[in-house]
């Protein structure tokens, strides 16, 4: 099986790698590029603890194959902060401390992200509709729904 | 496996002709890739569509509109036009799975992965939806969207075929349509019945026209013309609905699982075939 060689960026930089044809875009970025803040929780969709965008649309990278990624424009969780200085998001999941494990906090954060970029003041609903393909075993959701709000919240007030 | 991304109809179609064994299309992958990793499909041979850019498009055509075959349900749900000319159609899309999975899921996957429980082919069907398919050697024929499965997990589409795009035809005036479905929980499940259903009313308010298609409770989705006639001439009123609802019901052959019974399924079915025919009806009346 010959490897496809990809060009891609990621959150905002030039990036190549070799994959496997049938490799998926989380598998590359984890074991080839290092970028294991996207979790795996079940491979199948359902969990959206690989969530990334690509484009700018909110995807599961389990369900992608890594050689679809060239030419794309991939945005991952280690692309949310910059440097130091969390996002508001980043900040507001501590504040309601609406992480326990934190195994399903990436794809959380990925999504909100994709949420509040598309929509700047969603309602409860959308919110809870928008994270739907998220799942999450420890917090109950109300805490990350709280803090999706209260971020949205801030950054209209700023 | 071997991955191609051609940037033209034509070379796809070539490749896939051409080629041995287990073939794949590769439209959103949320059926594909699923598959591939279970295990389910082992494919020697995967052809990635969405490198053509003519499939991502959605284009104005006589009145109605013709979707690429590589428009997601989150393009297909952000296109004012679509939503406004076939609702239902574009509801029943936007129902496919998350966020993520809108992100990449198509109507035409939904379509070709033929499961019973797909959730747009009930509102394809009903909307008189226009299949256009390349075969080897660029030959184009048209088929509706009703024609293409033909049991779970089985089309009529011959090898080295690809769906190049749906039309979804001009609607007369005073039409509607809309889509229903069960599921134990409010997001993220299969379909244990859905129910599409278009119609078009004569100026005088009397139901001129109209489809009923049910999903999940056969092989494959069906097209009830019983419980359309039992509303075509009338002003949808009780009775008409009931008549409606009962041929629905008497229509299903669906199986016994976790997710229902052949006795709730069959009662459900009956049950949304109507609250969708009040919707469409609401819908067509403005
Ligand atoms: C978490 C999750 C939730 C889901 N929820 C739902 C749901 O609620 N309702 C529902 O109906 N489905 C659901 N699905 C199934 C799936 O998302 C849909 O069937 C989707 O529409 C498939 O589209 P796709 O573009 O991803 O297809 P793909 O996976 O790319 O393809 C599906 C099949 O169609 C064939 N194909 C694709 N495009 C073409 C073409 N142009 N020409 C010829 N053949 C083609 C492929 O070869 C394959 O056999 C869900 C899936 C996941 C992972
Ligand atoms: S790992 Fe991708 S959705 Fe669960
Ligand atoms: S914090 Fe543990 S799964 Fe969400």
């Amino acid at each position: 099986m010959s490897q496809i060689h990809v060009s891609t960026t990621i959150n905002g930089d030039p990036a190549e790698f070799l994959c496997e044809p049938d490799e998926t875009l989380l598998d590359v970025l984890r074991d080839r590029l290092g970028l294991t803040g996207s979790k795996e929780g079940c491979g199948s969709g359902d969990c959206g603890a690989c969530s990334v965008t690509v484009d700018d649309r909110l995807v599961c990278s389990c369900l992608m194959l890594g050689a679809e990624a060239d030419g794309r424009d991939i945005g991952t969780i280690e692309g949310l902060a910059e440097g130091e200085h969390l996002h508001p998001l980043q900040r507001k999941f501590l504040d309601h401390a609406a992480l326990q494990c934190g195994v399903c906090t990436p794809g959380f954060l990925v999504a909100a992200k994709a949420l509040l970029d598309h929509n700047p003041d969603p309602s409860e609903t959308e919110v809870r509709y928008w994270l739907a393909g998220n799942l999450c075993r420890c917090t109950g959701y109300d805490k990350i729904v709280r803090a999706v709000l209260d971020t949205a919240a801030e950054m209209k007030g700023a | 496996m071997r991955y191609e991304a051609p940037s033209t109809i034509d070379q796809a179609v070539e490749i896939l002709s051409q080629a041995d064994g287990i073939t794949r299309v590769l439209a959103g992958g949320t059926d594909v890739i699923v598959q591939m990793r279970s295990g389910m499909v082992e494919p020697d041979l995967v052809v990635d569509i969405k490198r053509i850019d003519a499939m991502h498009e959605i284009t104005p055509e006589d009145g109605g509109f013709r979707v690429g075959a590589a428009v997601s349900g989150a393009q297909l749900g952000e296109h004012d036009g679509v939503k406004a000319l076939w609702p239902g159609v574009v509801e029943a899309t936007e129902l496919i799975g998350s966020t993520q999975v809108q992100g990449r899921a198509t109507m035409v996957g939904n379509l070709c992965n033929a499961s019973p429980a797909a959730d747009s082919v009930p509102a394809l069907v009903t909307a008189g939806a226009i299949v256009s398919i390349v075969g080897p050697g660029g030959a184009r024929r048209e088929i509706p969207a009703y024609e293409v499965t033909t049991g779970p997990g089985k089309t009529s589409l011959e090898k080295g075929e690809i769906v190049e795009s749906i039309l979804l035809p001009a609607r007369p005036a005073r039409s509607g349509d809309a889509y229903l479905r069960f599921i134990p929980r409010t997001e993220m499940d299969i379909a244990v019945v859905g129910a599409g259903v278009a119609l078009t009313l004569h100026p005088d308010g009397t139901c001129a026209e109209a489809k009923v298609a049910l999903g999940a409770v056969a092989e494959v989705v069906l097209l009830v013309e019983p419980a359309a006639s039992a509303i075509v001439g009338t002003r949808l009123e009780d009775e008409a609905l009931d008549a409606l609802a009962a041929a629905a019901s008497a229509a299903c052959r669906p199986i016994d699982d976790k997710r229902g019974t052949i006795e709730f399924r069959t009662k459900v079915a009956g049950v949304l075939a109507r609250r969708a025919a009040v919707i469409a009806h609401d819908r067509a009346r403005g």
